[in-house]
C-alpha cells in the first residue's frame, strides 16, 4: 500500500446555500508533486484553505500523515497563497524572522536558515530593505523563501510562478523540484498546463465542487489516449473505411482516429499502400486536452 | 499562548516605532502644556496701556477709574470736541461723549476691543446705579459694605454623619474630562484596529499569517497590541505635559519670586487641590477610569476590526462604520445634560448600557453613584464586550477571505452562521 501524506474522505463544505465542496475525496501520495487543477470557481482555494485549516469542512475526514488533521500540524505544512503578499512597511529581515517564528520555529534557528536562503539567492543586501521598496518578483522570492523556511512536509502552492519573470520562474521550478527530491510533498495549483506536464507526478481535477479525475498522470494520459494519428500524405485522398475515421482534414493533413480492429502497423501499412506518407506522428492526450474534455463532458 | 504574544509584540513594535507615533506623542504634550501655560505668560506680560478721554465736567464719564489695561484721562469738554473735529490730531486710543442724558457714543479712529467695550459699559453701568441709589437717598457705601459678606457652601451628608465639602464644579470638571478622554482614546485607537485589519487585507498578507495562526488569536494580538500601544502613548503624554509645564513654570516664576514663596504657593495650590477634591474618591475614580477606558476600547476595537474585515479599502467602511460609531457620538452628545441631572434616568440607563456607559459613567462618577450601579454596569459592560468580541470574530474570520467583494449588511449577518 502507498503511504499518504494527506487523504481526505467525503469532505464538504457549504456556505449558505452555495456548495463549495461536495463529498471530495482525495489521496495525496507522499513525495509527490500532485497537481490540483480545476476551472475558475470549481472549490480548489476552498481545499487548500481546508488544508490549512484555515476553514473548516462541514463535514469529512481529513488524515495528514496517519494522524487526524489538527492545529499543530500547521507547523508541517507550508502555504503560499494565490492572493498573497507581505506587509509593506516591515523591513524584508525582520518579516521573514516573524512569519517563520509564527509556523513555530525558534528565534535563533529561523535567523539562521535564513540567512542561508538568503544567500542561497543572493539577496542578503534586501535584509534591511522595507517589502514597498522592492520589486514585485522581489517580494515574490521573499514569500517563497518564507513558505518553505520551516522544511515542512507538505507544501501548498497557489499559482507559484505568478508574479515571476522567465528566469525566476525557472529558479522557483528547480527549488519545487529540489524539494520533492528531499521527500517533501507538494500540492500545486495552476492554469498553467505546461508546468503540469513538466513537474507534476499526481493530477486531481476538481469541477463544480466534486472531483472528476484522480490518479497518476501516466494512467491518466493513457486514459485518455484516443488512438488518434496525425498523417501528411503526399498526394490523394483518403476517406473513411471499417478500420479508421478521419477527425479533421486541413488540406494533406489529416487527423485520423483508429477503430478498435487495427493496430498501428497495420494501419501504416494500409495507408502506404494508398498514397506516400510524409509523416506520421501518433497523436498524445495533453494535460489540456484531458483538462478541456473532463469539463466540458460534466 | 506563545504566538499571540508574538502577534502582541509586532503589532506593538511597529506602531510605536513609526514616525507618526513619536511626533504625536512629543507634540501633544507641547500643545497640551501651551494651552496651560499661554494664558499664565500673557497674564504676566504687561498690556499696552490704552489712554481713553472724557470730559472732566460729566457727572458721570469723571468717575471712571483706571483699570490695568485702560486709563481715563479727563479733560476740558472743550478740547474732547475740537479732537472729534479734526480726529488725525487725536493722540487718544478713543472718546466718551455723552449726547444726550444717560446716552453715550464712543469715537475711535480704529474699531474698538469687545474687551474695552465692556468695561467701559459696566463701569457706566454701576455708575449709573449708584447715582441712582444716592438720588433715592441710600447710603451706597454701607450697601455695598453688606452685600459682600455672603458665602455659599456645598457640601454632601456622609453616612457616618461627618459632612463632606463638595464642589460641583470640579466633579463637573473631572467628569467632562475623564468623558472626553475616553471618548477619544476609543476613537482614535479604535480606528487604529480597523487600519491594520484593512492594511492587512489589502496588503494581502493575511492567508499568509492564518495559515500559521487562528483568526481568532491575530484579531485579538492586534487588539491587545494596540491597547498597549495607547496605553504608552497616554502614559507618556501625563508625564510629558506635567514636565514640560512644571519646567515652564518653574522658569518663568523665578524671575519674579524666590524659591520659599514659591514652595509655599505649591504646598497651597496642592491643600487647596486636596480640599476641592475631598468629597471625591481620587483612587475610585482612576481605577475605574483603567477600567472603562479598556473595556470600552475592547466592546469597541473588536467591532471596528469586524469592519475593517468586511470591505477592501478604508474609502468603503463609511456604511459600516456609522452603527458602531453612532452611540459613541451619541454619548459625547449626552455629556452636558447627564452633567446637568447626573442622577436622572437619562443619566442611568446612559451608564448602564454598554455602548454609551464607559463615557456616560465616567461623566457621573465624581457626582457620586451608588455602588450597586457601578457593579452593574461594570457586569454588563463585560459580558457586552466578551459577546461583541465573540460575534465580531466570526464576521472576522470569513470577512478577511473575500477579496474584491463589497459586502452588504445581509452578506455580514450569513457570515455569523458559517
Amino acid at each position: 500500500m502507498k503511504d499518504y501524506i494527506i487523504k481526505g474522505e467525503n469532505i464538504v463544505k457549504q456556505y449558505g446555500k452555495h456548495i463549495a465542496l461536495n463529498n471530495i475525496n482525495i489521496s495525496i501520495p507522499k513525495g509527490s508533486i500532485y497537481g490540483l487543477l480545476g476551472p475558475n470557481g470549481a472549490g480548489k482555494t476552498t481545499l487548500m484553505r481546508i488544508l490549512n485549516q484555515i476553514i473548516m469542512p462541514d463535514s469529512g475526514k481529513i488524515i495528514f500523515d496517519k494522524k487526524p488533521l489538527q492545529k499543530k500540524h500547521v507547523a508541517e505544512i507550508g502555504y503560499l497563497p494565490e492572493e498573497r503578499g507581505l506587509y509593506k512597511k516591515m523591513k524584508v529581515g525582520e518579516q521573514a524572522l516573524y512569519l517563520a517564528q509564527l509556523k513555530g520555529m525558534h528565534y535563533t534557528q529561523a535567523k539562521k536558515t535564513l540567512l542561508t536562503w538568503f544567500e542561497k539567492f543572493n539577496i542578503l543586501g534586501w535584509w534591511d530593505k522595507k517589502i514597498e521598496n522592492l520589486s514585485k518578483g522581489m517580494a515574490q522570492k521573499i514569500q517563497f523563501i518564507v513558505t518553505i523556511i520551516h522544511k515542512p512536509k507538505l507544501l501548498i502552492f497557489d499559482e507559484p510562478f505568478s508574479g515571476f519573470d522567465p528566469i525566476n520562474a525557472s529558479v522557483i521550478k528547480n527549488e519545487i523540484i529540489n524539494l520533492k527530491n528531499n521527500g517533501t510533498t507538494i500540492i500545486f495549483s495552476t492554469h498553467r498546463m505546461e508546468s503540469v506536464e513538466e513537474i507534476c507526478d499526481y493530477i486531481c481535477l476538481v469541477n463544480n465542487a466534486k472531483t472528476i479525475l484522480e490518479g497518476s498522470l501516466t494512467d491518466i494520459k493513457n486514459k485518455y489516449e484516443n488512438n488518434t494519428y496525425e498523417v501528411v500524405i503526399n498526394n490523394g485522398l483518403l476517406t473513411d473505411t471499417q478500420y479508421y475515421k478521419i477527425l479533421e482534414k486541413n488540406r494533406n493533413k489529416y487527423n485520423i482516429q483508429l477503430s478498435d480492429n487495427i493496430d498501428q502497423k497495420a494501419f501504416f501499412e494500409l495507408i502506404t499502400k494508398e498514397t506516400e506518407i510524409l509523416s506520421f506522428n501518433k497523436k498524445t492526450a495533453t494535460v489540456e486536452d484531458i483538462f478541456l474534455k473532463s469539463v466540458r463532458n460534466e | 499562548m506563545n504566538k499571540i504574544w508574538l502577534i502582541i509584540k509586532r503589532e506593538y513594535l511597529v506602531r510605536v516605532r513609526k514616525k507618526s507615533f513619536i511626533i504625536m506623542t512629543f507634540l501633544a504634550p507641547l500643545l497640551m502644556a501651551g494651552i496651560m501655560i499661554v494664558p499664565l505668560y500673557l497674564a504676566n506680560e504687561n498690556q499696552e496701556e490704552r489712554v481713553i478721554a472724557v470730559s472732566n465736567q460729566n457727572k458721570i464719564l469723571n468717575n471712571l477709574e483706571d483699570t490695568e489695561s485702560i486709563k481715563f484721562s479727563k479733560i476740558p469738554e472743550s478740547e474732547l470736541l475740537t479732537l472729534k473735529q479734526n480726529p488725525n490730531q487725536c493722540i487718544y486710543y478713543a472718546i466718551i461723549i455723552e449726547d444726550e442724558k444717560d446716552i453715550f457714543t464712543i469715537f475711535s479712529k480704529q474699531q474698538i476691543s469687545v474687551n474695552v467695550k465692556s468695561i467701559i459699559q459696566n463701569q457706566l453701568q454701576r455708575i449709573l446705579e449708584h447715582n441712582q441709589l444716592k438720588e433715592l437717598g441710600i447710603n451706597v457705601d454701607l450697601l455695598e459694605e453688606k452685600s459682600n459678606s455672603l458665602m455659599l457652601e456645598t457640601k454632601i451628608i456622609a453616612q457616618n454623619g461627618k459632612d463632606i465639602q463638595s464642589n460641583p464644579e470640579i466633579s463637573m470638571g473631572i467628569g467632562f474630562m475623564c468623558g472626553i478622554l475616553i471618548y477619544i482614546f476609543i476613537f482614535m485607537y479604535g480606528t487604529m484596529v480597523m487600519r491594520g485589519v484593512i492594511e492587512e487585507k489589502t496588503n494581502r498578507i493575511i492567508e499568509v499569517i492564518i495559515s500559521s495562526v487562528k483568526p481568532f488569536q491575530l484579531m485579538l494580538g492586534k487588539i491587545i497590541g494596540v491597547a498597549l500601544v495607547g496605553i504608552t502613548q497616554f502614559t507618556l503624554w501625563v508625564i510629558l505635559t506635567i514636565t514640560i509645564s512644571a519646567f515652564f513654570e518653574l522658569n518663568m516664576l523665578d524671575e519674579n519670586i524666590n524659591n520659599e514663596t514659591l514652595i509655599n504657593t505649591n504646598s497651597m495650590i496642592i491643600s487647596e487641590i486636596y480640599q476641592l477634591t475631598s468629597g471625591i474618591d481620587l483612587i475610585q475614580i482612576i481605577n475605574l477610569f483603567i477600567f472603562y477606558f479598556l473595556s470600552g476600547y475592547l466592546l469597541y476595537s473588536s467591532l471596528f476590526a469586524a469592519v475593517g474585515s468586511a470591505v477592501d479599502s478604508e474609502a468603503d467602511t463609511q456604511q459600516f462604520i456609522l452603527p458602531v460609531t453612532i452611540p459613541l457620538i451619541l454619548s459625547f452628545i449626552l455629556m452636558d445634560p447627564v452633567m446637568d441631572n447626573p442622577s436622572g434616568s437619562l443619566a442611568f440607563w446612559m451608564s448602564i448600557i454598554p455602548f454609551t456607559s464607559p463615557v456616560i459613567m465616567m461623566v457621573r462618577l465624581p457626582f457620586g453613584i451608588d455602588n450597586w450601579e457601578i457593579i452593574l454596569s461594570m457586569s454588563i459592560l463585560i459580558i457586552s464586550f466578551l459577546s461583541t468580541t465573540f460575534l465580531a470574530a466570526k464576521v472576522y474570520r470569513v470577512g478577511i477571505l473575500m477579496y474584491g467583494k463589497k459586502a452588504t449588511y445581509k452578506e455580514i449577518f450569513k457570515w455569523l452562521k458559517y
